[in-house]
């Protein structure tokens, strides 16, 4: 790495997360910002910021929107909502056909099609492109999550909505993306094809900017690495030290790579499942199936995840694990190698669909596997960031041998745009970092 | 790339001749294109040269600058190059239809629209540059262009903004064109090169497509930017013509004035028009190759898309109170033509695959369609849904298929041949594609007739689905929240602000270029 | 010649292959172009080697195609003259824009004027870099009389063991205690945006600069950092002579720029795979042979990066049975899963060959892709 890196902040973690979240409420509090903004790295306490947030809004009388990006992401903030408040009176508004799901029913959520339906509710939630629908409503207060995943042309919609608003989300992850060319636009201090926390800032340069300094996901074993790579001046810690969690499997049957590189990454929190250097096509089909071979390994050898929360330990069931590749045939491929192998529960996903989202044990398709060239897609930083850092114990890599190679022969040639800030560190030098540190997990398999 | 394409190139490299990419043509081909060749001035940012321009082949009109950085000649050249388009550019909105919409006014379509064609992208950028260096310019007051020159500003300012909505005709780039209807072998980068692209496809009579390529290469550019080897030439003869100018202007016999300055320009003209004239040649044989090609079943409704395009620009033309186009977009315009863009650019990947079985073959590969011959029909099969009270028909389709679909079950898919039904994976296995239909059947008890297909029909069935999305209520611009910026200042207020809209001089309208 | 860095072996190797060849020195460009390719190890032996590749493209029978504008090169110097007039006016006006630089604190100085043997004279070359290092080291040290914009200042750089002379359009010595590279290029910027290939390789050579003067400063024991890494670009402003200045953030390509170097400085690994006694110094007929001996990696973007293009180009496309898949770009190749050879992959999509080991699930994809275009074009592809 050649940047000067800023040192990870010291102390005890809860302490140094309770003093950012209070500094974050006091600013919401003191009324004197149109928005605050409130830069958060991989599982630092985001929902639960916003659930807090919520809630001292609420209690000060205020009636709060809340923007989410997708469905899941809706939900998942209601089931915190009905946890952590649970007589608050909370409304989910929804597209036709929705229903609740399970751990909503029966909680003080309700839901509807209509805004004027939910005009009782202290915390109304929805998506943003559902809250674009909505007319004549106006909230004192709105909370945007996933801010950075949002593109500002959708902030634009939903903009008329509010007076304030408390912007959240993790600028290390994907950049959102167009289907077309976008490029005319980019000299524009509005450009819509930026993120919606991008076009804010520019055009309020004095919004107060909090930076969450404690990762809660990340284990001790990549919160170092992943905070090195990605996020090199605004450094953050786990909240728990080393040894705190720990990832049991039982004996193993087969004693082949698979069960070899579970055991690694057992240990260390990181393993790299190495195949033979080849160049292949988008569908690379021996990697997907270990990918596949590997994940239902994981389930195959009863794992027990214990960690802060689970003291007792909880099993590795299927809902606990998930796998990250970078194209949509990629996804349908492994789904497909999943089924044959009976495991289908396991998530599937894209880098951009896995944003946002946490499990206790990854399995990841490295994106530069098996390719020829490297592209500016397979480079990008927020992919491998993203993919690196969903899991609570531990992340397992699939790669072909010779990705350091195909890294030294990519030319570098990026298009420079006036007025677009520099995404940094480069995709290289990410890639560097965490192919580093894989290195020291490796197993080799040979089909 | 898809393999299927990748293959293409790989042929042609291999047997020296181009491979078709396309089985239709995707884009609407004008039956009187109009052709435009631009060169402009190399360092510059933007001083036309000269263009060859027309619809006929046998008669290209040259126009040319003899001296591009003069500045009252280059408005000369774009009032006489207004002289040639416009005529062309407005005859087509006096013919319309009218056009009723649910829930809003009818509106009037033109039955046709123009269609301008350059050699390649960079003559969709000289009309971007040249509807923005123009359309500001006034008609009256000390800088005065004559009337057609801002007039051309905002037609090309309009045939630009459209080139960049995906699928649209009225503006195109030979060389995209015979790009997508056919793979060279050689790279896309070279195929940028229309002379060398198009020796890939048409070969002279006994020649292979590669020599032909490669004795094309460095030859006469096809512009906007020249060769520099070409203005090594130029060079002397624009500083005769300069000279011939300033000898002119101090000579007092009246007889000789003129003729020594016209053969100087002459000279540049002659020197242009061979440089140019090879391109032309090949935009007609160009138009000729693509007009041998069907055109793909949708392609019709897209240019419809132009036709009212270009009909509510005319009509705006005519409003005494419209503005040329702002230099910028607006925050709300700018949202507005993204998410516009990407609604035609969903359309049009959805359409193309629909009428191209070549594409649609690349879609197959990747596990996202198959195209299957129906073995079994359960048509009766009716079945109540999850928190439905009554059974609904959901026939069941059984294929046979050599192509290896990805589906899980569950998976919704459309149908290429039979654009109305909708049918559900039940069952994906090898060789064998278990569907239930659920839509495209009317809504009675039973299937509408004809409705569900018949054992023995070969059907290709994708999981690439349009959706149609509305486009959403943008907030009117003096809604433009805090966010943005808030709502921009009125035009003319702030006459350096990036959103004014009026016409005002520019700084180029103050200064000689150097 | 200096061959400091160097050990006498490499050196001693590199000279052999060069012979009598003419060589050039590495400017800023031809450092970031460095870049390009840098998977190619024929590129990388002849640029350690310095061996002027134009003219050995000219006697491979294969010349480069490159060539500016008289009429570009003429307004780029007429637009950089303006800018610097009049001891800088315009120049002043927009570094105190862009920059917050107080546009009248200190001389403009010309490190090109003014020789031993009189004012109008031309300074040699390491005058100049002496004359700079003197400028830095007087405005590091916030000497009052240091000059505010340095012009025409030169910079030494090894390449491979090789000095090059670097000669940024200027710089801006005095801001806020950290100096900012200055370029000046006579392209525009309409509306606020500009050409993005033209910026980017505008940003590639100003992260050279930024690169060989942060050396510079370490040399002189100074903070390398004390060179910012957003250098000022100046412009032409929309249709008119007007320059506009903006500010690029260079660090990315900094981080590239040093690699490339770092890589270059490696080249005793190329050497090893080399015959004995290789030289590019031969007779015309047999230069193409002796260049042949290096593994090249031709790829279509060579074409605008690397004198040798045409050359390589040929050299692919004979290469196999059929030409080398590279040929045809890198998303043709990303598509035909590692096979390189046109003709190989043509023959397994035919079945009329049986695939390798390793080779099977290509093959596979091949041939289906083969029988799904054949069908899709009526039975004709
Ligand atoms: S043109 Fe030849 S020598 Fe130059 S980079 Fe390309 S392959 Fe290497």
């Amino acid at each position: 790495m050649t940047t000067a890196h800023t040192r990870a902040p010291q102390g005890d973690p809860a302490a140094l997360a309770a003093a950012a979240t209070a500094a974050v409420l006091a600013d919401l509090g003191s009324g004197a910002h149109r928005g605050v903004v409130v830069d958060s790295p991989p599982g630092a306490g985001k929902s639960t910021l916003v659930v807090r947030a919520a809630g001292e809004l609420a209690a000060s009388g205020e009636r709060l929107m809340i923007v989410a990006q997708t469905n899941n992401q809706v939900d998942d903030l209601l089931v915190r909502l009905a946890e952590e408040h649970p007589h608050l009176p909370v409304g989910r508004l929804s597209a036709t056909g929705y229903r609740l799901p399970p751990a909503l029913v029966g909680t003080s959520v309700s839901n509807a099609e209509k805004a004027e339906a939910l005009d009782a509710c202290a915390v109304v939630v929805a998506t943003a492109a559902k809250w674009a629908l909505v007319q004549d409503r106006r909230w004192p207060w709105a909370i945007v999550d996933e801010a950075y995943q949002m593109r500002s042309d959708a902030l634009l919609l939903v903009a008329r909505l509010f007076d304030r608003a408390l912007f959240v989300g993790d600028p290390g992850q994907l950049d959102p993306f167009a289907t077309v060319d976008t490029s005319r636009w980019h000299s524009l201090s509005y450009d819509p094809s930026q993120s919606a926390v991008v076009v804010l800032r520019r055009h309020n340069p004095d919004l107060p900017v909090h930076r969450l300094p404690v990762s809660w996901r990340l284990p001790a074993s990549a919160a170092p690495l992943v905070s090195d790579a990605f996020y090199p001046f605004t450094p953050f810690r786990s909240g728990t030290g080393p040894g705190e969690r720990s990832l049991r499997f039982e004996a193993a049957r087969e004693h082949d790579a698979y069960d070899t590189v579970v055991d690694v990454a057992a240990g260390s929190g990181w393993g790299l499942l190495e195949l033979p250097a080849r160049f292949t096509g988008a569908a690379d089909e021996e990697a997907v199936r270990a990918v596949a071979t590997l994940a239902a390994r994981l389930l195959a050898r009863g794992g027990t995840a214990v960690g802060e929360r689970t003291p007792a330990g909880v099993p590795l069931d299927a809902s606990r694990i998930a796998i990250g590749v970078s194209h949509r045939e990629q996804r349908a491929r492994v789904e497909s190698a999943l089924r044959d192998l009976g495991a289908t529960e396991i998530v599937v996903d894209t880098a951009n669909r896995l944003q946002g989202r946490e499990f206790d044990v990854t399995v990841v398709l490295h994106p530069l596997s098996g390719r020829r060239d490297a592209t500016e897609f397979h480079l990008e930083t927020g992919r491998l960031c993203v993919l690196a850092s969903r899991h609570r114990h531990a992340c397992l890599v699939v790669a072909r041998a010779g990705i350091p190679e195909l890294l030294d022969a990519h030319p570098t040639a990026n298009p420079v745009h006036l007025g677009v800030p520099v995404s940094f560190p480069d995709g290289w030098e990410a890639n560097q970092a965490v192919l580093a540190e894989l290195g020291r997990h490796r197993v080799s398999l040979t089909p | 790339m898809s393999t299927i394409a990748a293959l293409g190139r790989l042929r042609a490299a291999a047997t020296g001749y181009a491979q078709p990419a396309a089985t239709v043509r995707h884009r609407h081909l004008s039956a009187r294109p109009m052709v435009l060749v631009p060169y402009v001035l190399a360092g510059e940012a933007f001083a036309p040269l000269a263009v060859l321009v027309g619809t006929d082949r046998d008669r290209p009109h040259l126009l040319a600058v003899p001296q591009p950085r003069d500045r009252d000649r280059r408005f000369a050249h774009a009032a006489e190059l207004a002289g040639r388009l416009l005529p062309h550019l407005g005859a087509f909105a006096a013919e319309t239809e009218t056009i009723e919409r649910r829930g809003d006014d009818p509106y009037e379509r033109s039955l046709d629209a123009p269609q301008v064609l350059v050699p390649t992208a960079g003559g969709i950028e000289y009309l971007r540059l040249l509807g923005r260096s123009t359309r500001f310019r006034r008609t009256d007051g000390e800088f005065a262009v004559p009337a057609g020159v801002p007039l051309l500003g905002r037609w090309s300012t309009w045939l630009a903004d459209r080139a960049g909505v995906p699928g649209s005709s009225v503006l195109l780039a030979m060389t995209d064109l015979l790009t997508q209807a056919w793979a060279t072998g050689q790279s896309a980068m070279e195929d940028g090169d229309l002379a060398s692209l198009l020796a890939w496809i048409d070969p002279p009579a006994g020649r292979r497509g590669d020599e032909a390529a490669r004795e094309a290469e460095g030859g006469p550019t096809a512009g906007p930017a020249t060769d520099p080897a070409f203005d090594e030439r130029l060079v002397p003869l624009i500083t005769a013509f300069d000279e011939a100018v300033a000898a002119e202007r101090e000579s007092d016999e009246d007889a000789a004035r003129g003729e020594r300055e016209r053969r100087a320009e002459q000279a540049i003209r002659d020197a242009l028009a061979a440089e140019l004239m090879p391109t032309w040649d090949r935009m007609w044989r160009g138009v000729d190759l693509l007009s041998a090609l069907p055109a793909g079943a949708s392609v019709a409704g897209r240019w419809e898309a132009d036709r009212a395009s270009y009909s509510f620009f005319a009509a705006d033309l005519a409003d005494p109170e419209s503005r040329p186009q702002p230099r910028v977009p607006g925050a709300i315009s700018a949202a507005a033509q993204l998410a516009g863009r990407e609604r035609a650019q969903a359309r049009l990947d959805a359409e193309q695959v629909r009428d191209d079985p070549l594409l649609m073959a690349a879609v197959r590969l990747a596990g996202e369609a198959f195209r299957g011959e129906l073995i079994a029909v359960d048509a009766e099969r009716m079945v109540t849904e999850p928190g439905k009270k009554t059974a609904r028909p959901r026939p069941l389709l059984v294929f046979r298929t050599e192509d290896e679909p990805l589906f899980g079950p569950g998976t919704e898919l459309a149908c290429v041949e039979r654009p109305d039904a909708k049918a559900r994976v039940l069952v994906n296995e090898p060789g064998r594609m278990e569907l239930e239909l659920f839509g495209g059947m009317g809504g009675g008890k039973a299937p509408k007739p004809g409705s569900v297909p018949e054992r023995g029909e070969v059907l290709c069935w994708t999981s690439l689905i349009a959706e149609f999305r509305r486009s959403p209520d943008w907030p009117a611009v003096e809604d433009t929240p805090w966010t943005h910026g808030g709502p921009p200042p009125e035009p003319g207020s702030e006459p350096d602000s990036a959103t004014a809209t009026g016409p005002e001089p520019d700084d180029d309208a103050l200064e000689e270029w150097s | 010649m200096g061959t400091t860095g160097t050990t006498g072996a490499i050196a001693g190797r590199l000279e052999q292959l060069r012979g009598e060849l003419p060589t050039r020195n590495h400017n800023a460009r031809t450092v970031a172009a460095l870049a390009a390719n840098p998977g190619c190890a024929r590129r990388g032996v002849l640029d350690a080697a310095g061996i002027e590749k134009t003219v050995l493209a000219e006697r491979l029978g294969f010349p480069a195609r490159y060539g500016r504008s008289p009429f570009a090169i003429g307004r780029g110097n007429v637009f950089e003259a303006r800018v610097k007039a009049d001891d800088g006016r315009e120049l002043r006006r927009l570094l105190a824009e862009v920059l917050g630089a107080d546009p009248d604190d200190g001389a403009l100085v010309d490190v090109d004027r003014g020789g031993p043997t009189g004012p109008t004279a031309r300074p040699g070359r390491e005058e100049r870099v002496a004359r700079t290092r003197e400028a830095l080291l007087r405005a590091a040290s916030g000497d009052p009389d240091a000059c505010a914009i340095l012009d025409h200042p030169l910079l030494p750089l090894d390449v491979a063991g090789r000095r090059a002379y670097l000669e940024p359009d200027a710089m801006a010595c005095r801001v806020a205690g950290r100096l900012h590279v200055v370029e000046i290029k006579s392209f525009a910027i309409i509306d606020g945006s500009a050409d993005p290939g033209k910026l980017a390789s505008a940003t590639r050579q100003a992260a050279v600069y930024v690169h060989a003067l942060r050396g510079l400063a370490e040399e002189l024991g100074l903070d390398p950092e004390s060179v910012s890494t957003d250098i000022v670009l100046v412009c032409a402003q929309d249709f008119a002579n007007r320059p506009i200045a903006v500010v690029l953030d260079v660090r990315r390509e900094l981080a590239t720029t040093r690699r490339r170097l770092a890589r270059l400085s490696g080249v005793e690994e190329l050497f090893a795979e080399l015959p004995e006694g290789l030289t590019f110094d031969v007779a015309e007929e047999r230069v193409g042979a002796a260049v042949a001996r290096v593994p090249a990696a031709y790829l279509p973007d060579c074409l605008s990066a690397c004198e040798l293009a045409l050359f390589c180009r040929d050299e692919a496309r004979a290469c196999g049975t059929g030409g080398d898949v590279g040929t045809l770009g890198t998303s043709v190749r990303g598509a035909l899963g590692g096979i390189d050879d046109i003709g190989t992959a043509l023959a397994l999509a035919d079945g009329t060959r049986a695939p390798e080991p390793g080779q099977e699930d290509v093959a596979r994809l091949l041939r289906r892709a083969q029988a799904l275009r054949h069908e899709a074009l009526g039975g004709v592809g």
